[in-house]
């Protein structure tokens, strides 16, 4: 590409790529700097009487936690508590991720449909939450929205065994009974078998020409087969119910009423800029593409598939990368409303002894790995559905 | 005997068919258009007919206008009074009531800046000058010098809080950024890897990480008899997390420009720093103007987040007025309040971004 190379030369007629003195001198003043920071911390530690270095993660914790993944008493260590934030940090991030893809795609594709009123309703729903800050949805949600719904003993039903109350959201837990490991591997066997006969009738269509219906047809032996295992290994999936007790429900899956504003939060706000991603990429397929596929009698489900999705997913994947990358880091808030996630146990461990620098450079390196994996993950997503150079 | 020329007599236009034009036809395209459109529309009005009417029966037709708490209590609607009464503190904090025209001087100041900026009114240098005076003279104002009473810091708050934290940190960051992104693009391989090591590190964790850093953090980096103030201290911190995306931006810009403009201008025989100072730059800032402006709305959608680290901004009073006992209750009043505010100041900005790039160099060439 002719433009690539002048703007590397122009970077390059400009750069200063100067004396090796000079950079050596640019290096030691930076150094210097480190240096200095590094006496101050260390003299400053000292005066605090705040020991340095990461012993303190094996020592007892014994800070609460209200909301964890793994089995937690305060009895354990720093190190494993901190370990419960991380996971809540990636359980909140990548429910959030999933859900704000699904309402976010609809919002997209809502903003261009040829509907008026749709059109309008989502406009205003982005340019509402866009134009809010995100921590002040948060508290809309946790202390407006989710108070105003009724005590446990009132909750309201939405289906058998799912209730919202302002004590949180309660769902039946599915159960594993015998035979359930027969199951999921027949289940996996399936999707295998499914898969296989996908990716034959592509292959199929290529040495023939015929058209065979692949997804369907794998999507298919799929259901059908693990429906078939369901019900020779004798139904293994139950359910447990939540049930009213005393004065809240015991049971059942509970998502506690932290949990879920940060996740109602994180998913409206995120949706919001997703959607946009989506609108603007299906924007930029020209009009007359669609229009030239319609008038080849191509039918409208081949040309979203082959013609739309494949140029407006360039325009949409490499911003919604940011989008995932600013979801992890703002899943931070979560200390505003109390939900314990990293850097809301980290605090507290920073109140309890001190020790910030250890805590902050904790924090820092999980965020950076959490978006090292994003931006790889996206890229190898983004170098299948870019263009191939020339 | 002579023909009679036949001269061609179209026949004039029918108009366009009934279906097509007029209202029914509008809702027949927008909003009937098939079974699947029907479906929608009517779903969504039946969900429109059902909480429009509820939402504006609280605003308004229900809600409490004057009185106390008592009187919104009986009407049951929304209870404007509440905001009213918390008014100078949501707007000031717990700044003295009595200089409370000091932070209104400086509003005024603002708003007309703004609104020059706006209309197009001002430009070029006098533009740039007037808006970095700008936070200056808000600090002169309300924190006082030159004989007028000074206010110390921890009194500051409220919106005005907000708005002086996204204002400097805007107008500090967008110099600091374009000399990060300058030594990220031109710079010698040690400045480089050095301004990529900072954009990189800002970008990569969360601001209430840095917000952290600089209330917890700071203090044992600096010599042990070097005190700065709280706030000062998370000023520094937006400005630095702000130069990092401000950096980004300007990246962008500055591939924009092609390089027969560096060309040109080191044949002509100017310097590489000019080259660099007079031509690329300020080409490469009116094309990204308009994300500067998102960065900037970015920022100040941010600055709701020093309460977490003891700054009671806008939302901090907010969150405190819902807690006040006599007007227990009420919390809805104020966030939508709040949600007012922060939605009128960001969705004016986003119009103006939007403005600027229908002006801007890159809507010229289409």
């Amino acid at each position: 590409m002719p433009m690539t190379k002048t703007r590397a030369k122009s970077g390059f007629a400009l750069s200063n790529i100067g004396s090796v003195a000079s950079q050596g001198v640019v290096l030691a003043i930076a150094l210097f700097f480190v240096y200095l920071l590094f006496t101050n911390t260390q003299e400053n530690l000292a005066l605090r009487g705040i020991e340095s270095g990461f012993a303190f993660l094996d020592k007892e914790a014994g800070l609460p936690i209200g909301d964890s993944l793994i089995a937690y008493t305060p009895m354990r260590s720093y190190g494993y508590a901190f370990l419960v934030g991380i996971l809540n940090t990636l359980f909140v991030s990548v429910l959030a991720i999933i859900l704000s893809t699904i309402l976010g795609v609809f919002v997209g594709i809502a903003r261009v449909s040829n509907n008026w009123l749709l059109a309008k309703v989502a406009a205003v729903y982005v340019e509402t939450l866009r134009n809010l800050p995100l921590l002040l949805t948060l508290f809309f949600v946790y202390s407006v929205v989710l108070a105003a719904l009724p005590h446990p003993r009132e909750a309201i039903e939405l289906l058998e065994g799912v209730y919202l109350s302002k004590r949180g959201f309660y769902l039946p837990r599915p159960l594993a009974e015998p035979g359930f490991w027969t199951f999921l591997i027949a289940a996996l066997i399936a999707f295998a078998l499914g898969l296989a006969f996908w990716r034959w009738a592509a292959l199929h269509k290529v040495r023939t020409g015929k058209t065979l219906p692949g997804f369907w047809g794998g999507l298919g032996i799929f259901i059908v087969l693990t429906g078939l295992a369901y019900l020779i290994t004798g139904r293994p999936v139950g359910s447990e119910l939540p049930v009213y007790a005393g004065f809240n429900f015991k049971g059942g899956l509970a998502m506690k009423p932290e949990f879920a504003s940060l996740l109602i939060g994180l998913v409206l706000y995120t949706a919001a800029y997703i959607g946009e991603n989506v609108r603007s990429g299906i924007q930029s397929v020209e009009a007359g593409q669609i229009e030239a596929a319609n008038a080849l009698g191509v039918s409208n489900t081949v040309v979203t598939r082959k013609v739309l999705l494949p140029q407006a997913l360039r325009v949409t994947i490499p911003a919604t990368t940011n989008d995932y990358a600013s979801l992890v880091k703002n899943s931070s808030l979560a200390v505003a409303i109390g939900y314990p996630d990293m850097v809301s146990i980290g605090g507290t461990i920073i109140g309890q002894n001190g020790q910030a620098v250890e805590i902050i450079a904790m924090w820092m390196a999980v965020y950076l790995t959490i978006n090292l994996i994003i931006s790889l993950g996206m890229n190898a997503l983004n170098a299948r559905v870019q263009h191939a150079e020339r | 005997m002579t023909v009679e020329p036949i001269i061609f007599q179209p026949t004039p236009a029918s108009p366009a068919p009934s279906s097509k034009v007029g209202a029914v036809a509008w809702l027949r395209a927008n909003l009937f258009g098939g079974w699947k459109d029907t479906v929608v529309t009517i779903a969504l009005l039946a969900i429109l007919l059902v909480t429009v009417p509820k939402l504006i029966g609280w605003m308004f037709v229900r809600a409490t206008f004057l009185g106390d708490a008592d009187a919104c209590r009986l009407a049951g609607g929304a209870c404007w009074p509440f905001i009213v009464d918390k008014f100078n503190v949501l707007m000031l904090g717990v700044y003295p009531q009595e200089l409370g025209w000091r932070p209104g001087i400086a509003a005024i100041a603002l708003i007309v800046l703004a609104a020059l900026t706006y209309t197009n009114r001002m430009r070029g240098i006098v533009l740039i000058v007037a808006w970095a005076i700008l936070p200056f003279f808000a600090l002169i104002m309300i924190g006082g010098a030159f004989g007028m009473r000074e206010v110390d810091q921890s009194l500051w708050g409220g919106l005005m809080l907000s708005i002086l934290l996204a204002l400097v940190g805007v107008i500090v960051s967008i110099p600091l950024g374009v000399m990060l992104a300058l030594g990220r693009y031109y710079g010698s391989p040690v400045v480089k890897s050095l301004c990529i090591a900072f954009i990189e590190l800002l970008r990569g964790v969360p601001l209430i990480t840095i917000l952290f850093m600089a209330s917890v953090m700071m203090p044992l980096f600096l010599p042990p008899d070097l005190v700065i103030n709280n706030l000062l201290r998370i000023q520094i911190a937006m400005i630095l997390f702000s130069a990092a995306y401000m950096a980004e931006v300007v990246r962008g810009g500055l591939q924009a420009i092609p390089a027969g403009q560096t060309e040109a201008s080191l044949a002509l025989g100017v310097t590489r720093r000019h080259t660099i100072a007079f031509v690329i730059v300020p080409q490469a800032l009116r094309h990204v103007l308009p994300p500067l402006i998102g960065r900037c709305i970015a920022l100040f959608k941010d600055t709701s987040l020093v309460i977490i680290v003891g700054l009671l901004d806008f939302l901090g009073m907010i969150k405190n007025a819902a807690l006040d006992t006599s007007w227990l209750g009420f919390q809805a009043e104020a966030y939508v309040f709040a949600a007012v505010v922060y939605w009128s100041i960001c969705y004016s900005l986003s119009l103006y971004g939007r403005e600027l790039e229908r002006r801007g160099p890159s809507a010229q060439k289409r």
